[in-house]
């Protein structure tokens, strides 16, 4: 029966179109470059009810990159790591890169020393920002400003 | 996936924090870029490393694709006694690819 679209489901179809490109187009806009809100809105998941207060995390990057495809990113935080004392999870956030998102890491007591590192990706010249979660409850952050000379994400 | 480098000190004491650096070799397709007739190339990233210790997980990431081709993580442990540490590296696709390195520690 499948063999020759029907009349109505082509109309169907054709009228299905039109809807699914707008719902497209809105999802995919904002996600393109998420605004310092979509920023706080992602920091503000992390944190919950809790303030993130300034300190006792380090968010070291380059302050001028040439090239935004693999940028060195260290974190650390200041902190015993004993069983009562301890960062339970470092997350990086990004001003101006399609998500908001970088990387969450779970550490442990076992981890010794409160230190990550990675590379990541830069779209453009943004802030970026660190939040370490503690083990009594508490959220502290960190922040840097980033100049990128050549962006990711626009090369094939 | 295929092809993963990891660092580890030659000389490890107990008790004290080691550092440990992973490599991965994986695109880390962002699903925002297009292939050259247009059309969008799939999002395709290791969104999830593990590190277990003798058995026990230490560390871990959720990655986004903010994370560069070729994922670099870093990162420290207390060293408490010799054995393995294992590493696990998911993406999308839901692959996963496992290595393996022996410790000593002194």
């Amino acid at each position: 029966m499948d063999r020759h679209p029907t009349r109505r489901s082509l109309l169907a179809a054709g009228a299905a179109l039109p809807a699914a490109g707008l719902l497209a187009v809105a999802m995919v806009r904002p996600a393109r470059a998420a605004a310092p809100a979509t920023m706080e809105a992602a920091v503000r998941e992390f944190v919950g009810e809790a303030a993130a207060r300034q300190g006792r995390v380090k968010l070291e990057i380059p302050p001028l990159v040439e090239n935004g495809n693999s940028v060195t990113l260290t974190v650390s935080v200041e902190s015993p790591m004993t069983v009562t004392d301890h960062v339970k999870a470092i997350a990086v956030f990004n001003e101006k890169n399609p998500q908001p998102n970088v990387a969450v890491f779970t550490l442990s007591p076992r981890s010794g020393k409160a230190q990550v590192q990675t590379r990541i990706r830069l779209a453009t010249s943004q802030k970026l920002v660190a939040v370490a979660q503690m083990s009594d409850g508490s959220f502290w952050q960190d922040s840097a400003d980033v100049i990128v000379t050549l962006a990711a994400c626009l090369e094939d | 996936m295929a092809g993963a480098l990891i660092n580890v000190p030659k000389e490890i004491r107990r008790g004290e924090p080691f550092e440990i650096k992973t490599l991965v070799r994986h695109p880390m397709e962002t699903g925002y870029r297009r292939g050259a007739s247009g059309e969008e190339i799939p999002r395709d990233i290791v969104n999830r490393f593990t590190c277990a210790y003798n058995g026990q997980e230490i560390f871990s990431a959720d990655l986004f694709p903010a994370i560069a081709a070729n994922p670099f993580i870093s990162f420290f442990t207390v060293a408490t006694e010799s054995g393995e540490l294992v590493f696990t590296w998911t993406d999308d696709a839901g692959k996963a690819q496992t290595e393996t390195v022996k410790i000593t520690v002194a």
